[in-house]
């Protein structure tokens, strides 16, 4: 592997990993706030994407789209915490796993039957089409850079949200002690939908920045669903700091374990799990 | 409703519907006697999770892992153009699903509660990948089982595999051979020992037990179990698959084991032909099944408590509480 092939292989790795940091962080911050563990968030990431494709076909433009799709996607999120997972946060996580395992079946056939079983492509917008040459033979995309450079500012911005704000400051204390913050006079039932929708927003945005790349296909929500909960497990449950350190660490080790173990490609991200839970079965930012 | 007279019931129960199993290919369609073989190999698999999930308070969701290993090592142990041999496959595949349950036991137990739901899911999908990924599980189109396993010993076949009814009556013995197994296991102390975990971990170490050997041997054993039901399966439909040991499968046996009623054999019996039963009725509707069968699990869990077991209970309850209050 020469130099430029690395460099662009470390880009890939970052760009990866901050797009699975999005989706993450939503599962994180859901678990960690509201306690409750969704398997149906594979299926958020999936919605947004479906969504982009879908807003994009109408408007014609996927960064139109993106600002249409968001608040969509929080009105879906703090309807869908309405009808179905305000039940559950005295419930145990089993009950949570199957309840939202049910969702995923209903999402799934809800999706082909809204859009059918085919592969879509998403256009890349024109303003972001082009690339960056970083050799005579080789350059690499700006919408990828675009990618990340989104997905770090929210990082921060969700870091600001939840450690300089007041609304970050209630959702801290409600995670600790719902009753307090109810008898405080802040509405915790708000609050609490209005984070879960935030995570679904989380998830659908990365979906719909993922779209051009990964292209929009039935069963995508799965296969990113299981490598969040490995980034969240990693990080330390409901640790944001947590989350973004793993999915980076997560990130290299899939976009180098395809480059570098083509037959085991899929293998790799389990196996930094299994040595991170050795040495920390509780991730490596335990929380509390 | 006194409990001996309950016991005894249950009893009669058993009986009854053993004795149906065994006359119902008698009766049934070729077809009908695959789909309860099915259902009946699932019931195994369900009851080898609620041994976990049921009685020792540990939610597995990769419990699919050692199904799908057993199933994967008949398929590699049957050569090409010859049948292996059952009573070396039979052992040979349950040891493998139990050696990986051991192995992986070892790490995930280090866990509790949700890490532990986690972490059994992503190294199911460990196991799940080393079949997808390699030339060694034939890729996503799995391998043939061409042949299935030959029962002779020393020249003498007590039974043949290639007879339908043959391997229904072979799923059923093993499926009263687990039954058997897991009630004297329960019975035993080392049950109580799992059970006594399930209600308090701290209490059990402050007694005296060593509850990680405790779970790690539940752990094991249920493996091995689930092995049994993937022997079962494999050599039933003379395929595998790596989706044998996709999470959905071991999502679907949670939910087995949940519809029947968690910490309760016959329960999970039940939720394999509850859920296999819903399974076959929707899939007959309509190509979209899962959306209904998505919509049963989410009814099941927002208005069902308990699963299918517990509703006599919980109607004999209500029933009585409405006659004191009403």
């Amino acid at each position: 592997m020469d130099f430029t092939t690395f460099l662009i292989q470390i880009l890939n790795s970052l760009q990866y990993g901050l797009l699975l940091f999005l989706v993450a962080s939503g599962l994180t911050l859901v678990f960690g706030i509201m306690g409750i563990i969704n398997l149906a968030h594979g299926s958020f990431y999936m919605v947004g994407a479906y969504l982009a494709f879908a807003l994009t076909s109408l408007t014609g433009n996927l960064m139109l789209s993106i600002a249409l799709g968001i608040p969509l996607a929080f009105v879906f999120g703090a309807l869908l915490e309405w009808l179905l997972f305000a039940h559950l946060y005295k419930r145990d996580h089993l009950e949570q796993v199957l309840l939202t395992y049910g969702l995923i079946l209903i999402f799934e056939e809800l999706r082909s039957l809204a859009v059918g079983d085919d592969v879509h492509g998403v256009d890349i917008p024109a303003l972001f089409s082009a690339s960056i040459p970083l050799s005579d033979t080789l350059s690499y995309p700006v919408y990828r850079i675009l990618i990340s450079v989104v997905c770090l500012v929210l990082a921060g911005a969700l870091w600001w949200l939840m450690q300089r704000t007041r609304l970050g400051m209630m959702i801290r204390a409600g995670s600790h002690d719902r009753d307090m913050v109810q008898a405080l006079g802040i509405d915790i039932n708000l609050l609490y939908r209005t984070v879960f929708a935030l995570g679904v927003v989380l998830a659908a945005l990365a979906g719909m920045l993922a779209a051009p790349i990964s292209s929009v296909y039935p069963g995508m929500g799965s296969s990113v669903l299981i490598i969040s909960f490995v980034i969240v497990v990693i990080g330390g449950i409901g640790s944001v700091w947590g989350a973004l350190v793993a999915a980076l660490l997560i990130g290299f080790a899939d976009t180098f374990g395809k480059v570098l173990l083509p037959d085991l490609a899929g293998l790799a991200v389990y196996l930094v799990m299994a040595v991170v839970l050795l040495w920390r079965p509780e991730g490596i930012f335990k929380k509390g | 409703m006194n409990p001996q007279t309950n016991s005894r019931g249950l009893m009669v129960a058993k009986v009854v519907v053993l004795a149906a199993l065994l006359a119902f290919p008698l009766v049934g369609s070729a077809f009908y006697t695959e789909m309860v073989a099915k259902v009946l190999v699932m019931a195994i698999f369900a009851m080898s999770l609620d041994l976990l999930v049921g009685f020792t308070g540990l939610v597995s969701l990769g419990h699919a892992a050692y199904f799908g290993i057993a199933a994967y090592a008949v398929a590699l142990l049957t050569p090409k153009y010859d049948p292996a041999n059952l009573w070396i496959a039979l052992p040979a595949s349950v040891l493998g699903a139990a050696l990986a349950a051991f192995v992986i036991g070892l790490f995930v137990l280090r866990t509790k509660g949700i890490y532990f739901i986690m972490v059994t899911l992503a190294f199911a999908q460990m196991a799940y990948y080393v079949f997808h990924d390699t030339a060694l599980g034939g890729g996503s189109d799995g391998i043939y089982i061409n042949f299935k396993p030959d029962a002779a010993i020393a020249g003498w076949a007590p039974f043949d595999l290639n007879e339908p009814m043959h391997m229904y009556y072979f799923i059923v013995g093993m499926l009263v051979l687990v039954f058997a197994f897991l009630t004297l296991l329960l019975r035993s102390p080392f049950g109580k020992v799992l059970v006594g975990i399930r209600s308090n971990e701290h209490r059990m170490q402050s007694l005296g037990y060593a509850t990680f050997r405790y779970k790690l041997a539940a752990f094991t054993v249920a493996g091995a179990l689930a092995g049994v039901a993937g022997f079962l399966y494999g050599v039933l439909f003379g395929f595998v698959t790596p989706e044998y040991l996709s999470w959905h499968q071991s999502g679907n046996v949670l939910m087995m084991v949940i519809l029947g009623g968690m910490g309760n054999l016959v329960g999970a019996v039940l939720g394999a032909f509850a859920f296999i039963g819903l399974q076959e009725v929707f899939s007959g509707w309509t190509k979209h099944w899962q959306l209904l069968m998505g919509g049963v699990i989410v009814a099941a869990v927002l208005f069902m408590p308990g699963g299918l077991s517990a509703l006599p209970r919980r109607l004999y309850k209500k029933f009585k509480e409405e006659r004191i209050h009403g």
